[in-house]
């Protein structure tokens, strides 16, 4: 059975925001599970409506067999749900914190003491845990966040844009601790995030979320198996973009190409044998090139081609809700 | 019964970070020591007059400044919760099976403890500048419990506010119009019977005078019980109101999630 089966959500803000549009995907159980989509896309409205903090217009949810509509109180106690938004108490120590997130899922006495010292540690926060919040950086505060959301060792981990707003190196380092915590626990993880890189490096599976629909769902080979071929880059030494992308398409094996400033992107189906066919079709009209690079199909090459749109711009245009 | 004890865990919480912060310590100290020395000196003639009834002008004021100190303290209450919403805190705990009702009761009870806490200290400095509680230690109660209830009811009204507007700036203006009218409205610094009319027939249905005509009641030579009991039971009645005005504004802010 699905850790996760969602189905047809769709959910309109009040002020006529849609954030949903019929999204459908399924979480195998064990898996970490990526949400992949620019900001705006509807990703943390879906893991709201699994975490059963909002109800959507309309299709159903099922998390570790419990119905999120019909059933919260179950699921509530199935899951940890690390928002986006830190949810710690910043006047209180993190044991503290953990300790009581703890107690409100039913623990008591030496066992949850245990629990509390080993999530410290695996969290590498012993030597802060009697410290107030307040005085943790942004890493430790995430970090606590997290063993917010595993102090009873749920079976479902749903994690809201996890290293947003750190810097690459603190996020480098909480993927590695993803990473093992999930493995340590077999535990199923639900993740949203709107960085590419972060899917491709922690996922299992993940699914494309564009304006309230998923776009294609698979793991991250599959879905850069689909654009068969490379990327090949090239950088214009001098003007007359337009001519040069014309060129570029009309050249065989050539099966899209698109221009922005003095770069040409264009996806082919041998890397290899496309460059030295480029090169000549633009210095035959006069074109210089810079520089050529070849590259493998990344999952920004993924998003452009099933959504039409280019991902860095869509997500500077979304706003987070 | 899982209800109580989370509400227990959260009371635990917030008193805990109450007593983290000193100037917070120092305040809920030094304040009431302030009104009381500042009206007992700035209204020290006002037995004088004719018609006062009290001769002892800080026998009079104590109770008075008592309920004055839980009602300013609860009106205020609201701000840990428009906190706790900016924070995340709460939305933490809603993905949790922390039972609803404990994280808005918790704040109320917080109230009512703070209030508990005033209260001892400013019948403390009372008895010291001469005032007596003639009904004895039942009396003390009485006061103490008169000062938790007018606390719970103006938190539950706080925190209602808080949670339907959930802004700090909304806040502020409310609890200003509603403060000083409120005390003023009531026999809380002046005799009832030297209030305007108008002024009186308004006074009945304030909680702030319910709490001070009970408290008040007590430190009297002859204490009148049925009184007592009667305003205490109008301040347990509008303070079941105003805590269940809470939680329904608590369901009202999760369905706007």
């Amino acid at each position: 059975m699905d850790a996760i089966v969602v189905e047809g959500l769709e959910k309109t803000y009040p002020k006529g925001v849609r954030a949903l549009d019929g999204a459908s995907f399924a979480v195998h159980p064990g898996e970490i599970f990526a949400l992949l989509g620019p900001n705006g896309a509807g990703k943390s409205t879906t893991v709201r409506i699994l975490a059963t903090l909002t109800r959507p217009d309309a299709g159903s949810a099922s998390v570790a067999g419990h119905d999120a509509l019909a059933d919260p109180a179950a699921v509530r106690r199935a899951i940890g749900y690390v928002p986006q938004q830190s949810g710690v108490d910043i006047e209180a120590t993190g044991r503290e914190n953990l300790t009581l997130q703890g107690h409100v899922q039913g623990m008591r006495g030496g066992k949850l003491r245990a629990r509390v010292d080993e999530l410290l540690a695996a969290l590498g926060l012993e030597d802060a845990a009697d410290r107030v919040v307040r005085t943790y950086s942004g890493g430790m505060r995430r970090r606590l966040d997290i063993g917010l959301g595993l102090i009873h060792e749920p079976s479902v981990l749903f994690l809201d844009e996890p290293t947003t707003g750190l810097d690459p190196e603190a996020r480098a380092r909480m993927w590695e601790e993803l990473e093992q915590l999930a493995a340590a626990a077999s535990l199923t993880v639900l993740l949203t995030t709107h960085y590419l890189e972060e899917a491709d490096q922690l996922a299992d599976r993940l699914a494309i979320v564009s304006r309230g629909r998923i776009v294609v769902e698979g793991t991250p080979e599959e879905l850069k198996r689909r654009l068969q071929g490379d990327s090949v880059t090239v950088e214009l030494g001098n003007g007359r973009v337009e001519h040069a992308e014309s060129a570029v398409r009309a050249l065989e094996g050539v099966r899209e190409a698109t221009a922005e400033a003095n770069v040409i992107r264009a996806r082919v189906e041998n890397g290899g044998r496309a460059v030295p066919d480029i090169i000549t079709g633009l210095e035959g009209r006069g074109i210089d090139v810079a520089s050529v690079t070849i590259s493998r199909p990344s999952l920004d090459d993924v998003y452009l081609h099933f959504t039409g749109r280019d991902f860095q711009a869509e997500d500077e245009e979304g706003t987070t809700p | 019964m899982t209800a109580v004890v989370h509400t227990w865990f959260m009371l635990g919480r917030q008193v805990r970070n109450l007593l983290r912060q000193p100037i917070w310590i120092f305040i809920i100290l030094i304040q009431p020591l302030f009104w009381l020395l500042l009206y007992s000196q700035l209204f020290r003639r006002i037995t004088d007059l004719p018609g006062f009834g009290a001769t002892s002008y800080i026998e009079f004021l104590t109770p008075g400044i008592v309920i004055m100190t839980a009602f300013f303290s609860a009106l205020w209450s609201g701000m840990a919760m428009i906190s706790d919403l900016d924070r995340g805190v709460i939305e933490r705990f809603l993905a949790t099976p922390a039972r609803r009702s404990s994280l808005v009761l918790s704040q109320v009870a917080r109230s009512a403890i703070t209030a508990c806490l005033q209260t001892v200290i400013i019948l403390g400095l009372g008895f010291l500048m001469g005032a007596r509680v003639h009904a004895g230690i039942v009396g003390w109660l009485v006061i103490l419990l008169a000062g938790a209830l007018v606390a719970a009811c103006f938190a539950g009204i706080s925190h209602g506010i808080a949670l339907l507007t959930r802004r700090e700036e909304t806040m502020i203006a409310v609890s200003n119009f509603l403060g000083l009218p409120l005390m003023f409205l009531s026999s809380t610094l002046i005799a009832f019977a030297l209030m305007p009319g108008w002024m009186q027939w308004a006074a009945r249905f304030n909680p702030v005078q319910w709490g001070v005509i009970a408290a008040r009641e007590v430190v009297e030579t002859s204490t009148d019980w049925a009184t007592v009991g009667t305003h205490v039971a109008y301040l347990l009645a509008v303070t079941a109101v105003t805590s269940a005005f809470a939680t329904w504004s608590f369901r009202a802010y999760r369905r706007t999630l």
